[in-house]
């Protein structure tokens, strides 16, 4: 149903969302630093309160700045809305929001990011959301582990840390046959190299902290719907086809129809839970975005580089990066990631723990740090740091064991970082 | 003409000549969707008749509720229906009887015969869309709630 031109991801990346400023002419995006908005009268005032007219009234629902930055995210995946948070974290928090009621069941990945397995295993199960953790490599595992109370699947298409690329069409194609949305978290891949909802996704969400930001300095989190999933198929999602309460009985799927999701977790979740994006953060990363298809061919580019240095390396036992042709993601990734394999993987290095440790505390131009996604070049021992959380076998099945590093490759000449990773590697 | 997508061009040029909307399947209940889209309309400065014969003769909105578009006392651009895929087929023909310029079907309602009739009488026909939604997003309004409204512009004022 696109109406308009389409237009190319770079033109996308730079002006999705964004236009002069019809006040002052600004070109760049103004940032709003502002919790609040006038009205024209009262009748104005109801209308935005009753979601008839559409306008800002409190930076926690709306504000110009994020708004633009929704846009672009929205633009970029293909979709038809987005609303931003605070945080990856909370981001996939909204996600889960409107979809689940206390006592319902959802299907996640093994194969995620360590704090989403803790979120989802621990702080979700306060709310009485249960989650089942599958191997994501095996799509028969989704299919087993559906219940009646299941209200979605939930994967990372590029997972973190550990190289595993996920069959996205064949996920998609179980969450459909039960009725229920798949939700990707794309924030590995970004939409420049894959686009979840070309794949049959329904839901993207984004730590935008990570490469679509890109600098390392700001946090954010969006949540992408595509437009396309049936609410009312079944009986699963009163949040959007009940009559809601604090909207005098507003029904949001009838009302809102393909941006009904989105309208929901404004209207809902951001306004009840409260993870606004703050407006500054939004520009620094709608600034970040606009260079996104550059810095993600560097870094693929530096990656694949430095992961055949590493694979060639005496003490390094293997090397989990989807763009080697040693690795079991190899096709997955031809299919799903055809412009590069990403700038985040690990490696396995000879003598465990102990030279992991050695290695991050002897880097010089990489840093030790708990972050993927910068300019910067990113080195972490999850045992030691962001996995820590887990127990063993959880460590292992994230793809975390004692031995793992992880490096998120960074946009530097490429000789300067295999270097660094030379002489660290040479203590061991 | 293609009904599967209507160019930029095509749907701004029908929001800009139209001055008088005439609702068809208008409700006084205020959370359906056909009041969240007179309320939005009126505020961008259309004028819009509430149709319906079963709240004739009430007032939806400040405007009288007619029971028929014949009974319509005032010369009607576009016609906006608020029914079924089947109930648009008579309301397209009454379209063509009043003159109407533009007959717009909302979302999910679909008449291609219908739509075929009217562009013989020599209407614009609109399928499938929200005048409303169409609206807010080439004026880029939607764009406030984070909704992809695929336009790219380098003006300083909104296309509408
Ligand atoms: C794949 C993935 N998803 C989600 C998150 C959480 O994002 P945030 O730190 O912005 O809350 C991270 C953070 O590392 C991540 O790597």
């Amino acid at each position: 149903m696109a109406d308009t031109p389409s237009y190319g991801f770079e033109t996308l990346a730079v002006h999705a969302g964004a236009a002069p400023d019809p006040v002052t002419g600004s070109r760049a995006t103004p940032i709003h630093q502002t919790t609040a908005f006038v009205f024209d009268d009262v009748d104005h005032a109801a209308s935005l309160f009753n979601l008839q007219v559409f306008g800002n009234i409190y930076t926690r629902l709306t504000n110009p700045t994020v708004a633009v930055l929704e846009q672009r995210l929205a633009g970029l995946e293909g979709g038809r809305g987005a609303v931003a948070a605070a945080s990856g974290h909370s981001a996939q928090m909204m996600a889960f929001h409107v979809l689940m009621e206390a006592g319902d069941h959802f299907i996640a990945a093994k194969q995620l990011y360590g704090g989403s397995l803790t979120q989802f295993g621990q702080s979700f199960k306060k709310f009485g959301w249960d989650a089942t953790t599958v191997d994501a490599t095996n799509v028969q595992n989704f299919r087993d582990a559906m219940r009646p109370n299941t209200k979605a699947i939930f994967i990372e298409n590029l997972a973190n840390p550990g190289g595993v690329v996920v069959d996205v069409e064949a996920v998609a194609a179980v969450a459909h046959e039960a009725g229920v949305p798949l939700i990707v978290d794309n924030t590995l891949a970004t939409p420049f190299l894959a686009r979840p909802f070309e794949w049959g996704a329904d839901i993207v969400v984004h730590s935008l902290t990570k490469f679509l930001g890109g600098h390392g300095n700001s946090l954010g989190g969006m949540v992408v719907e595509s437009g396309k999933f049936d609410w009312a198929q079944n009986d699963k999602y009163p949040s959007l086809t009940e009559p809601n309460a604090s909207y005098h009985g507003l029904k949001f799927y009838e009302t809102f129809g393909d941006m009904a999701y989105s309208v929901a977790i404004r209207a809902q979740s951001l306004r009840d839970l409260g993870p606004a994006l703050s407006p500054m953060n939004a520009f620094l990363i709608l600034t970040g975005i606009e260079t996104l298809p550059l810095r993600m061919e560097r870094h693929c580019d530096n990656a694949l580089k430095v992961a055949e240095f590493l694979e060639a390396h005496p003490k390094v036992d293997w090397v989990s990066y989807a763009g080697l042709k040693s690795s079991r993601f190899y096709d997955l990734g031809k299919k799903y990631l055809p412009r590069g394999a990403g700038a985040v993987f690990t490696f396995g290095v000879k003598g465990g723990f102990e030279s992991g440790v050695t290695i991050v505390e002897n880097v010089e131009l990489i840093s030790h740090l708990a972050n993927i996604g910068d300019t910067r070049s990113l080195i972490i021992h999850p045992a030691s740091t962001t996995h820590r959380q887990l127990g063993e076998a959880e460590l292992i099945a994230a793809g975390a064991g004692p031995d793992v590093v992880r490096l998120s490759v960074g946009i530097e000449t490429v000789d300067d970082i295999i270097r660094d990773l030379d002489q660290a590697l040479s203590r061991v | 003409m293609d009904h599967e997508r209507y160019d930029d061009t095509y749907i701004r040029a029908i929001l800009r000549e139209t001055k008088i909307i005439a609702m068809v399947g208008a409700s006084s209940n205020w959370n359906r969707p056909s009041y969240f889209a007179m309320k939005y309309l009126q505020r961008k400065g259309f004028r819009v008749i509430p149709v319906n014969p079963r709240e004739a003769g009430k007032e939806i909105l400040g405007e009288t509720v007619y029971a028929s578009l014949a009974e319509v006392p005032d010369k009607i651009d576009m016609v906006d229906v608020f029914r079924n895929s089947e109930a648009a087929g008579p309301v397209a023909d009454e379209a063509v009887a009043v003159g109407a310029k533009i007959l717009w079907m909302q979302l999910g309602v679909r008449n291609d015969a219908a739509a075929a009739r009217a562009e013989a009488a020599g209407l614009k026909v609109v399928m499938n869309r929200c005048p409303k939604i169409e609206f807010g997003r080439l004026s880029r309004e939607i764009g406030w709630m984070g909704i992809n409204t695929g336009v790219i512009s380098s003006k300083r004022r909104s296309q509408l």
